[in-house]
C-alpha cells in the first residue's frame, strides 16, 4: 500500500506472470519498473527474469524488453544508449536487468567496460546469490558455506562484492538496495534516472526455492539480511559512501540483529558448524570494515 | 567521382562514411584496425556524425551494434579471425534478432600458431549464422559491396546482417585507385535507415526474444531460411541500381568469366581471383577453353547462377582457402552439393591453397588448371593441398 500511495496504481509488471511464489526478484522488478517508468527499455541477458518475461508472443511488462546472450548484457544497452543519444532520445531509461550470475561472473566483463566507458546506462544486478533459473548453481555471488547443488557441502569461499568494484571504475553511482526497503530502493533509482552516465544498483533479492525457506518469507529473509548487518544499504555518489536506511545505525555491531536470526531461517545453511558460522560473521564484519574505511578515506579527502 | 588512391580497409573506412553509419563499435584486431581507426578520425573530425564505442572484447562490439540496431540506428563494425571467433555468439543473436548491420571481416588465419596471414576459415565458420557473406576480390569491391550491404541488409525482404570479407594485406593494405561516389549519389542509392515494425520503440512496447516454446521456435528459423533466399534477388536488385547510379557494375551474387564456352571452369573467392583472370587470358590465347567462376557471395549460396555457369563443363576446379577438417574446403563442399542438386555430371576437383598466407603464384594456378585439361589430376578423391611443403 505503500508503494501504491509513493508511485500510483499503475502496474509496469503484470500480475499473473511466471515467478515462482514469493519470487523476490519479481517485486524488486515491479518497484523498479513503477519508479523508473513507461519510458524505460530493459535489456535482459540470461537469467530468471527470461522466464518472468513470459513466453512468446505474450510478455508480462509493458515496456520495450530486449533479450540478449548471457554475456552482453552492458554492451547491448551501451550500443543503444549511445544510439538513442544521436537520435535525440537521452530522455529514455536504458536499464539492464541481470541477475547475479550474469553480473559478477560471464557479464563482468562487457559491465566493466560500459562503466569505465561511463556509457549512459542504468545496470539493476538482482541478486539473489547462485544461478537460479538452471537450478542452483554457486555462482561468485553466492555467500561463503551456502549449500547449492555444485557446491553440496557449502561454497568455500567469500561473496564476490560487486559495488566496490564497479565503484572502482569512477562512474557517477553505485547503490545497493533490499526489496524488503522499497523506498530505499525506488530514491535510489530515482536519483539513478536523473543523473547522466553509468549507474550501478545491487539489489538484494532472497530466492525462495534456493535459499530453502517458505515462500510467504521473502521479505522477512530480505529484512533480517540488512537488520543482521549482513546486507548493507548505501549509495556512493562521485566517490563519496553513505549508509542509507536502517543501515545508517547498524555501524555499532552491538546494535544489529545475531546473524543467526537471518542463518537460521534459511535452509542452505542448515549444515553449517559452530566454526563456520563464525566465518559468515568474520565475512560481514570484513564488508562493514572495508565500507567504514571506504567512507573516512573520502571523508579524509574531504578536509 | 574523384579515383583515391586507398588500401581495401581504408576504402571501407569511406563506404561506411557514405553509408552515413550512426554508430561504430570496434576492437582492434591486425589486419583490421585502419578500418576503425579512419571511422574515428571521421568522427572526431566532425566529418562523420556517428558515434565510436571503443568496447573492450568483439563480443561487446557485436553486442553493441546489436543494441544500437535495435533502437533503430545504422551500424557498422569490423573485426578479424580470432575476434570473429570471440564475437561468434553475437552473429547469431544478430541474425535471430532480424537486425540490419554490416560488418566488415579482414579474413586472417587461426591460431595457433599465431598467423596474422589471410585465410578464409575465420568467415567460414560463420556459415550458419545467419548473416550473408559476400567475398569482396579488391579495394574498390570493398567499398561498393559495403554500400550495397547496408541497403540488401536494411531491405524488408531480407532484414538480415552482412559480412564483406576481403583478404587481409592483399586487399586490407594494398593500395589501389578506387573510384569513390559523390555523397549525393550514395544518399539517393542509400536513404536514411528506416523505422521497422520490431525497432524498439517505448510509444509500442512489446518483448523481443522471449522463450518461444517448440511449437513456435521453427517458424523463426524458417523465416531467417526463407529470407536468406530472397535475398538473392535483392542482391542482384541492389548491383543493378548501384550500377545505374554509378556507372559501375559491382555485386551480383557471382561473376562469370570467360564460363560459357568453357571445358574447364575454375572457381574462387577473393582475391585469387585477379590471378586467375590473368591465368585464364593467358590460356585463351593458347586455346585452352577454361573459365573462371568468382563466387561473390557465398551465403546466400548461388546455386542457381552457378549452375547455369558450369552447366557445358566438364571439368570444375573449386579453389578453398580454408579446410573443413575431416571432410574438405567450403566452397567445394558447396559445390558438389550445387552440381549434385541440379543433376549435372562434373568432375569437381578440391584444391586448398593459400592458407595462412602461403604464397600462390600464376604459375601454379596456370600448372593445376593444364595438368587438369589433360586430365593429368588424381582422382578427384584425392584433395590437393598447392605449394605443401612435404606430405
Amino acid at each position: 500500500m505503500g508503494i501504491v500511495n509513493i508511485l500510483g496504481k499503475k502496474e509496469i509488471l503484470m500480475p499473473g506472470n511466471p515467478s515462482c511464489p514469493g519470487c523476490g526478484l519479481a517485486l524488486g522488478l515491479r518497484y523498479a519498473l513503477k519508479a523508473l517508468g513507461e519510458n524505460t527499455i530493459l535489456i535482459v541477458p540470461a537469467c530468471c527474469t527470461s522466464i518472468v518475461l513470459g513466453p512468446y508472443p505474450k510478455s508480462s511488462v509493458g515496456v520495450p524488453v530486449f533479450n540478449i546472450a548471457f554475456a552482453a548484457a552492458a554492451s547491448t544497452a551501451a550500443g543503444m544508449s549511445e544510439a538513442l543519444d544521436l537520435m535525440g532520445r537521452d530522455d529514455i531509461n536504458v536499464v539492464v536487468w541481470a541477475g547475479d550470475g550474469g553480473t559478477v561472473d560471464i557479464g563482468i566483463q562487457a559491465l566493466s567496460g560500459a562503466a569505465e566507458r561511463n556509457n549512459n546506462i542504468i545496470y539493476i544486478c538482482y541478486d539473489n546469490e547462485a544461478y537460479m533459473n538452471t537450478g542452483i548453481q554457486r555462482s561468485g555471488s553466492t555467500p561463503r558455506h551456502a549449500w547449492t547443488t555444485t557446491t553440496v557441502l557449502g561454497k568455500k569461499e567469500p561473496k564476490k562484492f560487486l559495488p566496490l568494484i564497479v565503484a572502482s571504475h569512477n562512474v557517477p553511482y553505485v547503490a545497493t538496495a533490499s526489496i524488503a526497503y522499497p523506498q530505499d530502493f525506488i530514491q535510489k533509482l530515482k536519483k539513478a534516472s536523473s543523473i547522466k552516465g553509468f549507474k550501478y544498483i545491487h539489489l538484494h533479492t532472497p530466492c525462495p526455492p534456493g535459499w530453502r525457506f517458505p515462500s510467504d518469507k521473502t521479505v522477512e529473509v530480505a529484512r533480517l539480511a540488512v537488520l543482521t548487518g549482513v546486507w548493507i544499504l548505501f549509495e556512493i555518489e562521485n566517490g563519496r559512501l553513505r549508509l542509507t536506511g536502517p543501515s545508517r545505525n547498524l555501524v555499532d555491531k552491538r546494535k544489529r540483529l545475531p546473524i543467526e536470526k537471518y542463518i537460521s531461517i534459511q535452509g542452505r545453511f542448515k549444515h553449517i558448524s559452530k566454526e563456520e558460522l563464525e566465518k559468515i560473521k568474520e565475512d560481514v564484519d570484513k564488508l562493514w570494515h572495508t565500507l567504514i574505511q571506504y567512507s573516512s578515506k573520502e571523508n579524509i579527502e574531504k578536509q | 567521382m574523384p579515383v583515391m588512391p586507398l588500401s581495401g580497409n581504408h576504402a571501407a573506412a569511406y563506404a561506411a562514411k557514405l553509408s552515413r553509419v550512426e554508430v561504430v563499435a570496434a576492437y582492434p584486431i591486425t589486419p583490421q584496425t585502419q578500418i576503425v581507426e579512419k571511422l574515428a578520425e571521421f568522427i572526431e573530425k566532425g566529418e562523420l556524425k556517428a558515434k565510436f564505442i571503443r568496447v573492450e572484447s568483439e563480443h561487446s562490439a557485436m553486442a553493441a551494434c546489436i543494441g544500437a540496431a535495435a533502437v533503430g540506428a545504422r551500424a557498422f563494425t569490423a573485426t578479424s579471425s580470432q575476434g570473429l571467433l570471440y564475437m561468434s555468439e553475437m552473429l547469431w543473436w544478430a541474425a535471430g534478432a532480424r537486425l540490419p548491420i554490416v560488418m566488415g571481416i579482414v579474413t586472417r588465419a587461426l591460431a595457433p600458431p599465431w598467423s596474422i596471414w589471410s585465410d578464409h576459415i575465420d568467415v567460414l565458420s560463420q556459415r550458419d549464422t545467419g548473416w550473408i557473406i559476400a567475398f569482396a576480390e579488391n579495394a574498390q569491391e570493398v567499398l561498393d559491396l559495403i554500400i550495397q550491404g547496408f541497403k540488401i541488409s536494411e531491405n524488408d525482404r531480407v532484414l538480415l546482417p552482412l559480412i564483406v570479407a576481403w583478404d587481409a594485406f592483399d586487399v586490407s593494405h594494398t593500395i589501389e585507385p578506387v573510384d569513390v561516389p559523390n555523397q549525393n549519389v550514395v544518399d539517393e542509392f542509400l536513404p536514411k535507415r528506416r523505422k521497422y515494425r520490431h525497432t524498439l520503440d517505448v510509444e509500442n512496447p512489446f518483448s523481443y526474444g522471449n522463450l518461444a516454446y517448440p511449437k513456435d521456435y521453427m517458424e523463426f528459423r524458417y523465416s531467417i531460411y526463407d529470407s536468406m533466399l530472397r535475398a538473392k534477388d535483392v542482391i542482384e536488385q541492389c548491383a543493378a541500381e548501384y550500377d545505374r547510379l554509378t556507372g559501375r557494375y559491382s555485386g551480383g551474387l557471382i561473376e562469370n568469366y570467360l564460363c560459357d564456352d568453357a571445358d574447364i571452369v575454375a572457381i574462387a573467392m577473393g582475391s585469387i581471383s585477379g590471378d586467375l583472370k590473368v591465368v585464364v587470358d593467358k590460356l585463351r590465347k593458347q586455346g585452352v577453353k577454361v573459365g573462371f567462376c568468382r563466387i561473390r557471395y557465398f551465403r546466400p549460396f548461388p546455386s542457381e547462377a552457378l549452375a547455369k555457369c558450369i552447366e557445358d563443363a566438364k571439368t570444375i576446379l573449386v579453389f578453398d582457402r580454408d579446410i573443413s577438417f575431416g571432410s574438405e574446403g567450403a566452397l567445394c563442399l558447396e559445390v558438389r552439393a550445387t552440381v549434385n542438386r541440379e543433376g549435372l555430371d562434373k568432375r569437381v576437383y578440391g584444391i586448398i591453397y593459400g592458407i595462412g598466407g602461403r604464397e600462390v603464384r600464376q604459375k601454379d594456378l596456370e600448372n593445376i588448371i593444364v595438368k587438369a585439361y589433360k586430365e593429368e589430376l588424381n582422382h578427384p578423391r584425392k584433395l590437393l593441398w598447392l605449394n605443401l611443403k612435404h606430405v
